[in-house]
């Protein structure tokens, strides 16, 4: 029998780490994801785990750097204006290539903004904030179960593909409580990391050397190449996103994380009033689910994107449509008040469909 | 007729632990001597097998091409970081050490490593300190001396816009953390033997997990102080070491 538990977001992270086999935890404090921090301090050390304070997010992504080089799953979590921090350290990983996963829960504005829920760092996330033109993979979930299970896919496909995996969690589902289910996720199996640092008594003798150079791993034009290579195999194979009441949708809302729950409220609502209404939430935000909405242009002529924050993940969709469909876009501005605590109600978003329709 | 072949016995070699690469330094660079004196005090102490090398941005990069041992590079000031990283991955087990240059460590790096050290790790910390930027080109550093002049600094180095040379074997020594702290040289045959027996008691320290080590070097660059080797060795006795001291600032057994 599985056990069931009710708890956050933020622990559901934790819960999820220690269930990927992850002992190692390098992290700093920052609104809203301090019970997630808090969990690893608290509950690593009764499984053997090591839980490290950085003194710093630039700090935590770099021993999260040397770790996973040492060949542990290892992670670190934070909150938009620590992942800015970290961004030197994740292009870094990005060139060394080390599996590595990070948790940004999102919180509102540029610089300090608010400590409130949001989603605004989706340009970051998904484009890729530090230099260099790299690619990670974003797992968006929307609900505290499948925090837990996307901890554990991030660990499998960051293994995988020796890539970093962030998942993108935000304010309202990283403090709100559900029931889940605890249980070790199965997965393919995964090649040895025969390249890890483990001291090279371990090799019969022969050194390992991990570098985040093009000078010193091989041949800049080379390592372009596997690097292009390695993103469009993930692209070509990790596309994730869940469709709901898409069948026989011609008009279709695209959301993911807190606003794709609100976002199919709205989609029920719509529904009951016999609107032919679907939803389309991405769950990888990179590989974005791009030719599932192009597909789809088909037989829908509008999209209304629904994102908490500034327009961000509509350019996306946009590009998706090829011009072929009309989109639009309900953001932060729709909140139901004008403070930090505001949010995109599921009848604001009711009414803005039947506003376009 | 018989030929006698004569034997000869071999006393000094390239250490076992420094690879048969060409020299990637400048001519009279001392990075390559203090590499290759890490290399033999590894190889003396008997943990290359699980010992880890971190190098940051430098010239302490190149350094990750000669070492027989296993590496990883890391970002600018950062791998006090990444060796901490390392070093709990394993659970404490392997031997980390850092090389970084003065730019790297004393400033971009210093956060990172001060608060290394106050949480106690246990790593090794090889400072190479050349008063200078050299990978860049020769500009000021925080232990650039006085009057000293860099790229940055023409006429050079004035305490009013540009600050103190810092003197990090004597600051970290006052660090709870600290194990070890000693300051070293190489420009002569006594201080290079000094300097072998510094790295191997801040090593030894890690071995027993004492607390985190660090052996300062004073290190000549030619390259970048746009002197001939013999005028940068002159420079070392005449003016470094006048301002930077050689000797142990803090040498512990016991932290509590
Ligand atoms: C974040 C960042 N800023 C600047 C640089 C450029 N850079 C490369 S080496 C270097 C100076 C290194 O000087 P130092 O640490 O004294 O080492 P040395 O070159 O003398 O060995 C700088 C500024 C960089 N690589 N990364
Ligand atoms: S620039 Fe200076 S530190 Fe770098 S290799 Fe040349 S002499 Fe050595």
């Amino acid at each position: 029998m599985t056990e069931r538990i009710l708890t956050t977001g933020n622990e559901a992270i934790g819960y999820g780490a220690i269930y990927a086999g992850c002992r190692h935890f390098f992290g700093y404090p920052i609104t809203p994801q301090n019970q997630c921090t808090e969990f690893f301090a608290r509950e690593l050390p009764k499984v053997g785990g090591v839980f490290v304070q950085s003194e710093s997010e630039t700090a935590s992504i770099n021993m999260v750097y040397g770790a996973a080089g040492a060949g542990v799953r290892a992670m670190t979590s934070t909150a938009s204006v620590g992942f800015s921090l970290m961004q030197e350290g994740i292009s870094h990983i990005a060139m060394a290539e080390l599996p590595c996963v990070v948790v940004d829960v999102q919180r509102g504005g540029p610089g300090m903004g608010t400590t409130q829920t949001a989603q605004m760092d989706y340009f970051q996330v998904t484009k890729g904030g530090g230099h260099g033109g790299y690619r990670n993979i974003v797992l968006a979930p929307d609900s505290v179960q499948e925090c837990f299970d996307f901890i554990q896919l991030a660990f499998f496909l960051a293994d995988k593909y020796r890539n970093l995996v962030f998942v993108l969690s935000d304010g309202i589902i990283a403090e709100m409580a559900e029931s889940i289910e605890l249980k070790t996720l199965e997965f393919d199996p995964l090649p040895e990391k025969d390249w890890a640092l483990t001291g090279k008594a371990q090799r019969g003798g022969n050194r390992n050397f991990i570098s985040c150079s093009n000078l010193l791993k091989r041949p800049t034009r080379d390592g372009l190449k596997a690097l292009g290579d390695k993103y469009h195999e993930i692209e070509a194979n990790e596309v994730r996103h869940e469709r709901y009441m898409i069948d026989d949708a011609d008009f279709i809302l695209v959301a993911y994380g807190s606003s794709s729950r609100t976002s199919k409220e709205a989609v029920d609502m719509a529904r009951a009033e016999g609107l032919k209404v679907g939803l389309i939430r991405p769950i990888t935000l990179w590989p974005f689910p791009q030719e599932t909405i192009k597909g789809l242009t088909s037989q829908a002529g509008r999209f209304l994107v629904i994102e908490d924050g500034l327009e961000q993940m509509v350019e996306d969709v946009r590009s998706a449509v090829e011009g072929k469909a009309q989109v639009h876009f309900l953001g932060g501005i729709a909140r139901h008040e004008p403070g930090p605590g505001g949010m995109i109600f599921p009848d604001r978003i009711f009414e803005e469909v039947k506003r376009l329709i | 007729m018989k030929e006698k072949k004569r034997e000869m016995e071999k006393v000094y070699g390239r250490p076992r632990l420094r690879k048969d690469l060409p020299l990637m330094y400048c001519p009279g660079c001392h990075y390559g001597i203090i590499t290759s004196l890490v290399a033999e005090v590894i190889e003396e102490l008997g943990i290359e097998g699980n010992t880890i090398g971190v190098s940051s941005v430098g010239c302490t990069f190149v350094t990750t091409q000669y070492f027989d041992l296993d590496f990883i590079d890391s970002a600018h000031g950062r791998s006090p970081a990444v060796a901490t990283g390392i070093k709990h991955a394993h659970f404490g087990k392997p031997i980390v050490f850092t090389m970084q240059g003065d730019g790297d460590l004393a400033a971009i790096g210093m956060g990172c490593i001060i608060n290394a050290i106050n949480r106690f790790e246990k790593i090794t910390t090889i400072f190479l300190n050349n008063a200078i930027y050299g990978t860049t080109g020769g500009q000021l550093a925080p232990t650039t001396l006085l009057g000293q002049k860099t790229t940055t600094t023409p006429n050079g180095r004035d305490p009013e816009s540009a600050g103190f040379p810092i003197h990090i074997a004597e600051f970290f020594s006052n660090l709870k953390g600290i194990s070890y702290s000693a300051r070293c040289a190489v420009n002569t045959p006594a201080n290079y033997n000094k300097a072998r027996k510094s790295l191997k008691t801040a090593f030894q320290k890690q071995v027993d997990g004492v607390g985190y080590s660090i052996v300062e070097f004073l290190s000549a660059c030619p390259g970048s102080w746009k002197l001939s080797p013999k005028d940068a060795m002159k420079r070392i006795a005449d003016e470094m070491i006048p301002e930077y001291p050689l000797g142990e600032f803090k040498n512990v057994d016991n932290i509590t």
